[in-house]
């Protein structure tokens, strides 16, 4: 996409925003529609442009693959560590009303860090998947 | 703290392993964290076997909603015998499998397959502790999606087909399972496997109950590979690496067998399901299509390890024979030849798994001789085959025995006479590498090799030795197997 100057200067201009309306996603996610899930696609969504516009090199150099590999495990160890710091506060696993003081502000904090980690490792799998098939075609196409 | 969670840990060690070994990426380094997260697994699985043995059933109510609104772990004396058994294999494997990865997978793809057996082990330990209908089929999901890896791992390039064939056979025995459970929420309005069964006793039958019952008898079935569900298994068997194929094979079908139980007992066991449907002769029928066609092929195959897959997929006939008997020995048989077929078959693929690291994988003429230069290997096999054949002071003695005493008791002398022709077909096969194995002279390929290294034989030895241990004492597996039948026996009206 070297010659599309359009495409790279309103690429460049929106990706903040795609970025800003994925953290919206994720942390309005208690009162409204959203939550991890979304999140994680939008954010992981906003890269994957990235990489559309300025091309596969270019993205990985941003976010390289391993800072994606530990994406996806860091998330999953942030959702059970929230789970096993309830345990050890006396309740179940992923009761977070023992969390804080009082049980509500604890069912806010836990959910807030549970979707938090939904939301890394989504995204981190969403650019996994697309690392992979996106890195196989220049693979394969380099040999030629 | 530690005791009253043990039903979440049994469940997290391995998911918090799984994250850790990608962290960690050094081979070595997530050798150790599978090990030790897969041996305190296994001790959380027998301390809740004691507890529930001891105080009876454990409901624990994840994030502390309580059920039925919430998810339950619920384990009563049958799940917590099949944790016991997945938990302990798993951690079995693992120190096996160092050796035999580094011959089989590129190093630096051990981490993520560390991580695969973790969440494998996860989902498989999941689907089992777990009291609520959905998450059994989100764990199901869990533990299928980490096996097509385990299975896509192996050398033969045939693996990825295999893996394939899985996938899409896997994904359709799983939306079965979903709409069933779906239409069973629909009728009943609640997801407790406990819940529901009350509310399925206590309405007529309706017409979406029937669907449910068979979308989720079609489903499970396709996992556990019974009779004619079972194309995917021979080749994924096959062409996985020695330590994927050990450890599906003594665990992964026998989550499936526990879960028709759960569904087709507890859940359906007082629905009057079964006064309107053939399901158990259904159930018989194809189990002796099991048993008789499988044994059959497996005497024709040439690659031994697909042998033993087709002869899998024969002794899973036997465990559908005795939940279709409906009795409390057919299901003792049952439920101890799950235990059963896990410790021979274990026993078997781990030491078919010695011989690929000499050899490669193995054709039945390259085996000619092993006796000679692996005789460990060779022993162990022997000693595994007898087991599947139900020779008197084996393990499969122990549970052949109870499916005949069923038979019996229900007055079917002739399925107790099939039971026993159809283990005449396994001596048959056995017989072919007992043969191989000791009357002839060592083939070329063998000629250089020498007896698999100490780490490999030991654990392989661990699963032979447990083939006559509790074959001779079967007070242990037998006892648990009885109470467990009990208790599934006590939802029937």
């Amino acid at each position: 996409m070297r010659g599309f100057r359009v495409l790279r200067v309103i690429a460049k201009l929106l990706i903040p925003f795609i970025l800003i309306f994925g953290l919206y996603v994720q942390f309005h996610g208690d009162y409204g529609p959203g939550g991890g899930f979304q999140a994680g696609v939008i954010v992981a969504a906003a890269v994957i442009f990235h990489a559309l516009i300025y091309g596969l090199p270019h993205t990985q150099r941003v976010l390289p693959e391993w800072v994606v590999e530990t994406m996806l495990a860091v998330g999953v160890l942030l959702y059970t560590g929230v789970g096993v710091v309830s345990m050890m506060m006396g309740g179940n696993f992923l009761d977070y009303s023992v969390l804080l003081h009082n049980a509500v502000d604890g069912q806010h904090r836990g959910i807030f860090l549970v979707e938090l980690g939904v939301g890394i490792t989504v995204a981190g799998v969403m650019l996994m998947i697309f690392y992979m098939f996106a890195g196989r075609a220049r693979s394969k196409y380099s040999e030629k | 703290m530690i005791e009253s969670n043990l039903p979440a840990l049994q469940v997290i060690l391995p998911l918090i392993a799984a994250p850790l070994c990608v962290l960690l990426r050094r081979s070595s380094l997530t050798w150790l964290v599978a090990w030790s997260a897969s041996w305190a697994t296994a001790a959380v699985s027998i301390a809740i076997l004691l507890k529930v043995l001891g105080s009876g059933t454990i409901s624990y109510a994840f994030g502390g909603w309580a059920p039925p609104w919430g998810i339950e772990y619920r384990i009563d004396p049958l799940n917590a015998f099949v944790l016991v058994l997945v938990s302990v294999v798993a951690a079995l494997i693992v120190p096996y499998a160092r050796r035999s990865l580094q011959a089989e997978i590129r190093s630096r793809q051990h981490y993520l397959f560390w991580t695969a057996y973790q969440i494998c082990l996860t989902g498989l330990l999941g689907v089992t502790i777990t009291g609520d209908a959905f998450n059994v089929f989100v764990f199901l999901e869990i533990s299928s999606l980490a096996t097509y890896i385990l299975i896509a791992y192996g050398q033969d390039r045939r693996a990825l087909v295999a893996s394939y064939q899985y996938l899409i056979m896997g994904t359709i025995g799983a939306t079965f399972i979903v709409i069933g459970v779906g239409l069973l929420y629909l009728m009943t309005g609640t997801l407790n496997l406990d819940d529901m069964a009350r509310r399925i006793a206590n309405m007529p039958l309706y017409r979406p109950e029937l669907a449910a019952m068979a979308f989720l008898t079609v489903g499970i079935s396709l996992k556990l590979a019974l009779f004619p569900l079972h194309l995917w298994l021979p080749n994924a068997y096959a062409y996985a690496p020695s330590v994927s194929t050990a450890f599906l094979s003594a665990t992964a079908t026998k989550v499936a067998v526990y879960l028709l139980m759960r569904f087709s007992y507890t859940v359906f066991g007082r629905s009057g399901i079964f006064e309107s449907l053939p399901f158990e002769e259904m159930l018989i029928a194809l189990s002796l299509a099991a048993m008789f066609l499988a044994s059959t092929v497996a005497i024709f195959q040439d690659d031994v390890k697909r042998m033993f897959a087709y002869s899998s997929i024969a002794q899973i006939g036997y465990m559908t024979l005795g939940i279709g008997l409906a009795n409390a020995s057919g299901l003792t048989g049952a439920i101890v030849h799950m235990f059963n077929h896990a410790v021979a078959k274990g026993a078997i693929f781990l030491l078919l798994g010695c011989v690929a690291l000499r050899i490669g994988q193995p054709l039945m003429s390259q085996l000619t001789g092993l006796a000679k230069r692996m005789p460990l290997t060779a022993a162990g096999l022997v000693v595994g085959g007898l087991s599947l054949i139900g020779i008197p002071g084996t393990v499969g003695f122990v549970s052949k025995w109870y499916l005949v005493m069923a038979a019996v008791e229900k007055g079917w002398w002739w399925l107790a006479a099939l039971v026993v022709i159809s283990s005449l077909l396994a001596v048959l096969y056995v017989w072919r590498l007992i043969e191989v194995v000791y009357f002839r002279e060592p083939s070329e390929k063998l000629n250089e090799a020498t007896e698999a290294p100490i780490s490999m034989l030991i654990p392989a030895w661990l699963f032979v030795f447990a083939c006559i241990y509790f074959g001779l004492d079967t007070s242990t597996t037998v006892g648990t197997a009885a109470i467990a039948a009990e208790t599934l026996l006590e939802s029937l009206p």
